[in-house]
Formats: C-alpha cells, sequence, structure tokens
C-alpha cells in the first residue's frame, strides 16, 4: 500500500501538470511550433503586450471583478445577516435553496436564462440597459452572492448572540450594535467570500459568453475567441503568465495568512 | 421576546429582490420560450421536437457518464492516498490539488489540445520513436480524457475532504478487528466517505454534461453535445425557443439525478466536502 501510493500520487500530479508546464515552455520557443524547440525568445510576449484587444479585456476583467465582488459581498452580507434573524423556517429554507439555484445549475443554463432576461429588458423602450458592462455586473454578482453567502452565513450562526444583547443592554442601537460588534465577528467571513466572488468573476467564461457583448471582452472570452480558429502562440504567453500570476497571489495569500497567525503566537 | 429593529427586518431584502429578477425571472422566462413557437404563440412544438436531439442528449450522457466513472477510479485512490500522508504532506498536496482549479479550464483544455494536435509534442515524440502519428483529437477518446483532465480535481477534493475528517482510530479498530489493509478501506473508508464520494460525482457530472469548450476543441468540431447544441441554438434569434427548451429539459434531469443520489448518502448538508 506504501509504495502503491509512494507511485500513485506523484504520478497524477505530473499527468495533471504537465500540459500547462510544456505550454509554458513552448510560449518560450522561437519557432512557434508545438512540435521543436528552435531557441528561447520572448516575441510571443512582445505580440500579446502589443495587442490592444487583450490590454483592453485585462481592464475589463479587474474592473468586474472588483465592481461584482464588492456588489455581491455587500448584499450578502445584509442578506447573511438577515436570513440569521429571520424567525420563519420555512422563509430561511425557501431563500437559502433559491440563493443556492445558481450553483447547483449548469453554468450554460444560468448563462441562457440571464441571456432571454436581458434580451427582454433590452426590448423594453424606456428601460437604459444593453448588452455589455451593465449585464456583466448583474450576471457575475448573482453567481458571486451564493458563495459570499455561504462564507458568511456560518460566522453569523456561530457568533455569541450574548455580545450582541450586552451591546444593547449598554446602550447600543441596533444598528450601532450590528456595526461595532456582529460585523467585526463576521470579517474572516466576508474576506473569504470577497476574494471567492473576484476569483469567480475573473474565471468566468460561460456565463459571460452568453450576457457580453463584443464590445465588452473580459479576458476569457478574449482567450475563447483567439482559440476559436487558429493556434496563436500569443496565448501560450498569456497561458503562462495567467498561471504565474495565480502563483503569486497564492504565494501571498499562504505568507500574509502565516504572517499572521505568527503575529497571533507572539499575542500569546 | 424583544421587537425586531428596522435593520434586521430589511436587511435580506435586497438579496431576495436580487433574487428574485436575476434567478427566478430568467427561470420564468426559459419555461416561458420552451412553450412558445418563434411567433410568440403557446405551442408544445418545441417539447416534441426534441427527439430529434435524442442521439444528442443519449451521447452528452454517455461521455459525461464515462468521465464521471473514470475520474472516480483515479480519484478516489488518490484521495485515500493523500488522507493518509503525513499532516504537513497532506496540506501540501492539497494546495497543489486546488492549483489547477484557479487556472482557467479554456487554458487547461487549450493546453492538452496544444499537445495532443496532429502537429503536437506527443505526436511528435511518438514519431522519434519509430511510431506513426496517431490522430487523437476528433475522436471520442479525446473529448473524455479533456473532461477527465479538467474535472478530476473536482472529484479528489471533496472525497479528500470527507476522508481526512475520518478519525484514525476508525482504523485501527477495523485493523485490531482483524481486517487488513484492503478490507478496512472497503469496510471503513469507502462507507464513511460516500457524502464525499456523492459531492464529487456531482462536480464532475454536471460540468461534463454541459460543456462545450472541450468538445469543440478537443472533438475538433465533431461532437455535438448538448452544451454545444445549446450554445448553437442561442446564436440565433428564431432558435431561442428550442434552445431554451434542451436547457430546461437538461436542467430537469440534472435536478433528477442530483436528487436520487443524495438520497444514496445520509450525510447532511454541512457534511459534504465544498470547495471554498
Amino acid at each position: 500500500m506504501k509504495v502503491l501510493s509512494r507511485i500513485y500520487i506523484p504520478l497524477i500530479f505530473i499527468l495533471l501538470y504537465l500540459p500547462i508546464i510544456i505550454v509554458i515552455l513552448f510560449s518560450f520557443n522561437d519557432a512557434g511550433s508545438m512540435s521543436h524547440f528552435d531557441g528561447f525568445s520572448l516575441k510571443w510576449y512582445a505580440e500579446l503586450f502589443e495587442d490592444e484587444t487583450a490590454l483592453k479585456a485585462l481592464g475589463n476583467s479587474l474592473s468586474l471583478a472588483v465592481i461584482s465582488s464588492l456588489l455581491a459581498t455587500l448584499i450578502g452580507t445584509f442578506a447573511a445577516f438577515g436570513i440569521n434573524k429571520m424567525r420563519s423556517r420555512w422563509l430561511k429554507t425557501t431563500i437559502r435553496s433559491v440563493t443556492n439555484v445558481p450553483m447547483m445549475n449548469p453554468d450554460i443554463v444560468t448563462g441562457v436564462s440571464m441571456m432571454l432576461l436581458f434580451v427582454a429588458a433590452v426590448s423594453i423602450p424606456f428601460l437604459p440597459i444593453k448588452f455589455g458592462q451593465v449585464t456583466m455586473i448583474i450576471a457575475h454578482t448573482t453567481f458571486s452572492l451564493p458563495y459570499v453567502i455561504l462564507s458568511v452565513l456560518p460566522r453569523f450562526q456561530q457568533m455569541d448572540k450574548y455580545q450582541t444583547e450586552a451591546a444593547l443592554d449598554l446602550g447600543c442601537t441596533p444598528a450601532k450594535a450590528f456595526f461595532k460588534v456582529e460585523l467585526p465577528a463576521v470579517i474572516p467571513g466576508i474576506v473569504s467570500g470577497l476574494m471567492l466572488g473576484f476569483t469567480l468573476s475573473l474565471d468566468d467564461f460561460v456565463i459571460s459568453h452568453f450576457v457580453s457583448s463584443p464590445d465588452f471582452q473580459t479576458l476569457p472570452l478574449y482567450i475563447y475567441n483567439q482559440t476559436a480558429h487558429d493556434v496563436k502562440y500569443s496565448m501560450y504567453a498569456l497561458c503562462a503568465l495567467m498561471v504565474f500570476v495565480i502563483l503569486l497571489l497564492l504565494f501571498a495569500v499562504n505568507f500574509a495568512g502565516s504572517l499572521g497567525r505568527g503575529k497571533k503566537a507572539k499575542k500569546a | 421576546m424583544k421587537k425586531k429593529s428596522f435593520i434586521e427586518g430589511f436587511a435580506a431584502v435586497p438579496h431576495v429582490v436580487w433574487m428574485f429578477l436575476f434567478v427566478l425571472l430568467p427561470l420564468v422566462f426559459v419555461v416561458y420560450f420552451t412553450f412558445t413557437g418563434a411567433d410568440g404563440k403557446f405551442s408544445f412544438d418545441n417539447i416534441t421536437n426534441l427527439s430529434r436531439y435524442l442521439h444528442i442528449f443519449l451521447l452528452s450522457i454517455c461521455f459525461a457518464l464515462i468521465a464521471t466513472t473514470l475520474c472516480l477510479l483515479i480519484g478516489y485512490p488518490l484521495a485515500y492516498f493523500m488522507s493518509r500522508m503525513k499532516p504537513k504532506t497532506q496540506k501540501i498536496l492539497v494546495v497543489l490539488l486546488m492549483l489547477p482549479m484557479w487556472i482557467s479550464l479554456l487554458i487547461r483544455t487549450y493546453s492538452l489540445m496544444a499537445i495532443l494536435d496532429n502537429g503536437g509534442l506527443f505526436n511528435t515524440l511518438l514519431e522519434s520513436i519509430g511510431i506513426t502519428r496517431v490522430h487523437i483529437v476528433g475522436t471520442p477518446g479525446a473529448v473524455i480524457l479533456g473532461m477527465v483532465y479538467d474535472f478530476l480535481p473536482y472529484m479528489v477534493l471533496p472525497i479528500y475532504t470527507s476522508l481526512s475528517k475520518l478519525d484514525n482510530r476508525y482504523y485501527e479498530a477495523a485493523s485490531d478487528l482483524g481486517c487488513n489493509g484492503a478490507k478496512s478501506l472497503f469496510r471503513v473508508a469507502i462507507p464513511l466517505s460516500l457524502p464525499g464520494v456523492v459531492s464529487g460525482i456531482t462536480m464532475v457530472f454536471v460540468p461534463s454534461i454541459s460543456t462545450f469548450y472541450i468538445s469543440q476543441k478537443l472533438g475538433g468540431g465533431l461532437f455535438d453535445l448538448i452544451g454545444d447544441t445549446i450554445e448553437r441554438e442561442f446564436q440565433n434569434k428564431s432558435t431561442y425557443n428550442i434552445g431554451a427548451a434542451i436547457s430546461l429539459v437538461m436542467m430537469v434531469l440534472i435536478i433528477i439525478s442530483v436528487a436520487v443520489m443524495n438520497r444514496f448518502s445520509e450525510g447532511d448538508e454541512n457534511e459534504r466536502g465544498i470547495i471554498v
């Protein structure tokens, strides 16, 4: 058993990473080929940075991810607070089940259903809505919301409710108690919900594919359009860059986490 | 009991309104388009016409089932071995497992295609050792391989989460009572990790059955899966209705199969591994 696991774990992980590593290597290939390596070159990276659509798509992706994750966190945090305080079990379950729909449904169904709604909304004459940034913000906020609630609601549930009551007894208004007692207690959940929403938004392709317009491209949509027909070696460069950024972020988060833990350990 | 304050009563209202407008209402539109013709009149034509798409449904279900089974067969041992490693090693392996999940599916699929393509590295390697080139892209195997490669981490992670929560003393008790390694795997680990398995199966099956990028890239456009069909029908306003009908049927199929599977695992929702 032990020997088997020594072989099996590395084998699967190598297979999992091999394609990505090979593509990163060949993004530096001067030949522009997947079959032979001619020499080291950065020309595909240069081509990528000269492509204005790519840079614009990156900008769109980032602004969309920031706006939609903030919006989802704002709505979701208040919602989690409200759901936690609800007395009717029926109401609670109903809201939670509806909230989970975008998470359980295949992305393509969420995408086309929202597209149908927006098609109808656009045809209403006095509604100033059109496919593009606005529809994308709505869609991305919608699919991020269940994840925000999933990370924030348990924090409210685990909270000691007597703390709030103590605050109220000591003269806080309910609003003040919320901001001074309850909100600080759920901050870790809010942060993880925000980060989750941000990464989901950056990564989403399927839903965006249906609710965006050609003049509002995000990075995944740009990759899709670029890879639709022929092989583009600048896409390999983009892949390599994105993997690098993800690695960097992961290390940063881990490093910040261990730093925070270190501080706490010192205090104790 | 004190009266509910204003903020408590209304905190969830924006969310409820949002969910109504952007989750429930869109689904109402899907149902509406399913039961109307292109002229906007009520009809059952879209549902009756679905029989023309039966082979697409069967092919997609078949591909998704094979991919899910392979993921389970490859993923379960991986999750099991991972859960038996030292805690420090486990932590590193979990990060390694989650890393591909953060890399865009488009990138992972495209990388795989770049390697397996006719002029790609794999065929060049085959040729250099004296074997003739093989067509991989454009075969059913390539599509299934793409699904397994893309979604394997989604199978392993929930199973690993279930297994890592298992108290080591269960295994000790099993071995004290005369189970060998294999027997304790089948009589202890597998039954107790069933909720994770169910969650893993759902997380692989749902994206597999609804994908269109994988079949476009690795199927070489030769295979029409449900996802491809929906995507195509929604490019043209006159076929929105049939597209909506296909989406609705797929959604109902998935809801039924998930409900049936959840019956099999009696664990409650919080015990199932969820990636956060």
